[in-house]
């Protein structure tokens, strides 16, 4: 915390978590969505959002550790809007285009067998997103921006 | 609509000792000032407490047999259950004329409901295949935690009125009809295997207000069964109406069978429950599954905490049973209940609505600044878990903290450090002697004992960092 702030001054403020996510090990598949899922419901978001929020995070922790060697996945919460960002080092995405589509995939075999990999990852995120932005590099990574707003906030 | 707990703590039993905080799956429980305290709003009467305390201070409530007498005419409603409490000694018939021998006046088998309620569950997924994955919705604990913990998946559970509510109905209907009764003079008596069942029975999740009018553990009538089943003659018995495939509810997997689903998965134990609702929350389940049977006992109903039998032996004895009755209905039932599906007999009339009582604060900012603070304490805490500070969790203790609820120092590590920095400022105070003064080198090397005792720190915590302000 920066010096001198007071904290009821910075009551509309955010908290900003992050979560590192292992390339390849799937067995922690999920953990990150779940722990911001369940900081979500702590802070009383209406259960649609939640939802969306969890679905989008939980494909993109899954697209970094199917593709990716390491990756951080990041989530800003304010009370008007959830903001995600998946950051991985890995190989990109040669054809943003294809990826976007349903069913298209680069995973290999082995990944499908284990029922990952189908190929909804990239549109099930934009399905549940507000704003939608990746960024690619071809043998450097891929940062994806995912927003979804809080709606129901009355104010 | 006031949320009924039917889990009642005995305080003169408890010990304080926190086996149950931990067991809690949806961490309704804190121990304060030496005893266990049940948050009722939170408590699903899942009996994971009833289970695993060593004193049996959780008990479990249900009505007592002084209910029966506020009606004229008494119907038992016995759950599958209760058939599977006597190994294969007696027949499904002579013990429906044992329960009637202990004090009613007729007997509607919960079992010959569930037939119409399978089929009713059949036709109801055939119609929403699409929206699916349905999830059963006759266990009340797995309701009631979908509700608390899985707020978005409300919308799948099942909006089909339970075996003991259809049972309740029917019996009525029977009994105003046959015996000429007056409607409010017919009281209907659940024998339940779980408390769970006594909760939804007096704040029903699909209806205004139950049918069934009052609930009697299974337990607290199974002695009195057991002696008029001793005393019953050969021939005394009460033919069951129901066929296998209602009996079979009694067990996990007998509801998948009976409602013959072609995509299904079944899940018993409430801690499975939890894992697997995450994954389907996340959409992480796309098996094309049609339809969740859940419970939250080991073994379904015969796992319930009312019941006397090992969960295990009382299903092989109902399946050993349930191979004895017909499998079919009479020709013509299907249809009828296929008809009354059709005008909506069996549908909930209410929706089942999430409880948003997950939430730190009413206010949106105000809840993040609280979850931002619980973060930050947690970062303080020893991450061990222990339970001694009456919190099942740090985590939870965190959150404890923050709505005001505990404090830090309700943390024995905490409050060892506290004193630690306390003592060392004694010390370094007392230490100090006024030049005028000659020093007693007894005293000092007294001091610098008792200062080096208050460095040491407990093995949970060698390898802890000294805590430091951020």
């Amino acid at each position: 915390m920066k010096n001198g702030t007071n904290p009821e001054a910075d009551r509309d403020q955010k908290i900003c978590l992050s979560f590192n996510v292992e390339g390849g090990n799937f067995l922690s598949a999920g953990e990150a969505s779940i722990r911001l899922k369940h900081t979500l419901q702590h802070i009383g978001y209406p259960a649609s959002l939640i939802r969306r929020v969890a679905v989008a995070a939980y494909e993109a922790e899954m697209n970094i550790i199917i593709h990716a060697d390491s990756g951080v996945l990041k989530a800003e919460v304010t009370p008007e809007a959830v903001t995600i960002w998946a950051e991985d080092k890995g190989p990109g995405i040669e054809d943003i285009g294809l990826a976007m589509q349903e069913g298209y995939s680069t995973a290999p075999n082995y990944i499908r067998e284990m029922g990952f990999g189908a190929g909804m990852g990239l549109p099930n995120i934009k399905r549940c997103a507000d704003i939608f932005e990746i960024e690619t590099h071809v043998g450097i990574g891929t940062k994806i921006r995912i927003v979804i707003f809080n709606k129901q906030k009355t104010n | 609509m006031e949320k009924y707990c039917s889990i009642f703590l005995d305080e003169t039993r408890c010990t304080g000792c926190t086996n149950c905080i931990k067991r809690c799956p949806t961490e309704a429980i804190r121990v304060r000032e030496g005893k266990a305290k049940i948050f009722p709003e939170l408590c699903i009467n899942c009996s994971e407490c009833v289970r695993i305390c060593p004193n049996r201070a959780p008990v479990p409530q249900a009505d007592s047999k002084e209910i029966l007498s506020n009606y004229r005419y008494k119907i038992a409603l016995p759950d599958p259950a209760i058939f599977a409490q006597f190994k294969t000694k007696y027949t499904p018939h002579q013990i429906l004329a044992a329960i009637a021998a202990v004090g009613f006046d007729g007997v509607y088998e919960v079992a010959r409901a569930a037939d119409e309620v399978s089929v009713a569950i059949r036709e109801f997924i055939a119609d929403h295949k699409e929206e699916g994955p349905w999830i059963s919705s006759s266990c009340p604990a797995v309701v009631h935690l979908i509700q608390l913990r899985f707020p978005t998946l409300t919308e799948q559970i099942l909006p089909i009125l339970s075996p003991v509510e259809i049972a309740a109905r029917r019996a009525k209907e029977e009994a105003a009809l046959q015996a000429n009764i007056p409607r409010q003079e017919i009281g209907c008596f659940y024998l339940t295997p779980c408390p769970a069942q006594v909760a939804a029975i007096r704040s029903p999740y699909f209806l205004e207000k139950s049918n069934v009018d009052g609930a009697l553990a299974i337990s607290s009538l199974y002695s009195e069964l057991r002696v008029k089943l001793a005393k019953l003659e050969k021939q005394e018995e009460s033919p069951v109406k129901a066929t296998s495939l209602g009996l079979a509810w009694g067990r996990i997997g007998g509801q998948t069978k009976a409602v013959q689903a072609d995509n299904f998965l079944t899940l018993d134990g409430v801690f499975n429950l939890l894992e697997l609702l995450e994954e389907i929350e996340l959409d992480r389940f796309n098996n094309n599954v049609d339809f969740l049977e859940c419970q939250n006992c080991q073994g379904g109903c015969v796992g319930g905490i009312f019941t006397a039998e090992n969960p295990f032996v009382a299903r092989v004895t109902l399946r050993r049973m349930t191979n004895k009755l017909p499998a079919k209905f009479e020709p013509g039932h299907e249809e009828r209940i296929r008809q009354y599906y059709r005008e909506g007999f069996y549908n909930a009339e209410k929706k089942v609505e999430p409880y948003c009582i997950m939430s730190l604060d009413q206010d949106i900012s105000k809840a993040i600044y609280m979850v931002e603070q619980s973060e930050k304490i947690l970062k303080h805490l020893p991450g061990l878990d222990c339970g001694a500070c009456g919190s099942p969790t740090c985590r939870t203790l965190a959150e404890d903290i923050v709505r005001g609820l505990a404090s830090e120092t309700d943390c024995m590590f905490i409050l060892r450090e506290k004193v630690q920095s306390l003592a060392e400022q004694m010390l370094s105070l007392a230490l100090k002697v006024p030049p005028v003064t000659v020093v007693q080198r007894q005293i000092m090397k007294t001091q610098q004992e008792v200062l080096e005792l208050a460095k040491r720190i407990p093995p949970p915590l060698a390898r802890r960092e000294p805590k430091k302000e951020d």
